[in-house]
């Protein structure tokens, strides 16, 4: 069980990417189907920082900064299309919003 | 007797138990705040993971930029959009074989490799440790993010400039 070595590491990051993973697939309410996207890039940072640790190269914490802002970018863009979702359809749930649904 | 490995292992165990129920929890409650909450949790087992392993800037940006950022944007959202009526509803849609399906294969894939050990990972070897360099972690960070990585960078700031104007559109009544 110890020394932690970088596969711990590896198994908590692979469960919290599932963890994400299934709370996209399987919520309704947007707000919370963007949280776990969230989750999911957590889980990619844990890697690279990991990995990172392991190189003893700071290439992966570069990367995963980079992976912060992205975080960012996609929570304020992503909010912002759930507010006007939300003023002109009434709704959070994702599948009541099936206008371009075959 | 509690040597550093050991206390390494408990603080290990203790941050990861974090980040998994605050995960698991977030995608269960009914309540999208509970969800928010819970994963403030997550979000602050991972900074304890990057303290962990001595990447303090990144701890420091993880506090700051989620759990101050995203996760206040995140709770304005919530006030701002009437959740009342989505809490009533049927929580989950029917999709949960397609997501059996994915945590099926990619449990199976990540089980496979860390059961062939260190052999399954043929990668760089690791670098030569830095000679116990006076500088912190947060000035070797900044060395290689502003020479190696100045372009991204520049890149990455026009790619938030755009999120910014993007979501004040999208967000506006009238533009």
């Amino acid at each position: 069980m110890y020394p932690i070595t970088t596969a711990h590491y590896i198994a908590l990051s692979a469960a919290l990417l599932l963890i994400g993973t299934v709370g996209v697939l399987t919520r309704r309410n947007i707000v919370i189907i963007l949280m776990s996207i969230e989750l999911i890039l957590n889980a990619v940072n844990i890697n690279l920082v990991a990995f990172s640790q392991a190189l003893h190269n700071l290439n992966g914490q570069v990367f995963a900064i980079f992976v912060i802002t992205d975080a960012v970018a996609e929570a304020a863009v992503g909010l912002g299309i759930l507010i006007a979702l939300f003023r002109n359809k009434e709704t959070v749930l994702a599948d009541e919003v099936d206008l371009l649904k075959w | 007797m509690l040597t550093p490995e050991l206390t390494q292992a408990i603080f290990f165990y203790i941050f990861a138990a974090m980040v998994l129920a605050g995960g698991v929890l977030t995608i269960t409650r009914r309540s999208a705040v509970h969800s928010a909450m819970f994963l403030i949790v997550s979000l602050m087992g991972v900074a304890g993971l990057y303290l962990l392993q001595q990447a303090e800037f990144l701890f420091a940006v993880q506090i700051i930029l989620y759990i101050g950022g995203i996760m206040v944007l995140f709770l304005f959202v919530i006030m701002l959009v009437n959740l009342d009526q989505a809490a009533k509803e049927k929580q989950f849609n029917g999709q949960w074989w397609i997501a059996l399906v994915c945590v099926a294969l990619v449990g199976a894939q990540v089980f496979w490799f860390l059961s062939k050990g260190r052999a399954a990972f043929k990668i760089a070897q690791p670098g030569i440790l830095p000679a116990a360099s006076a500088l912190g972690n947060t000035e070797q960070l900044a060395d290689v993010l502003f020479k190696e990585y100045l372009l991204p960078f520049e890149i990455a700031s026009i790619l938030l400039l755009v999120a910014v104007v993007g979501s004040v559109v999208m967000a506006k009544k009238r533009i």
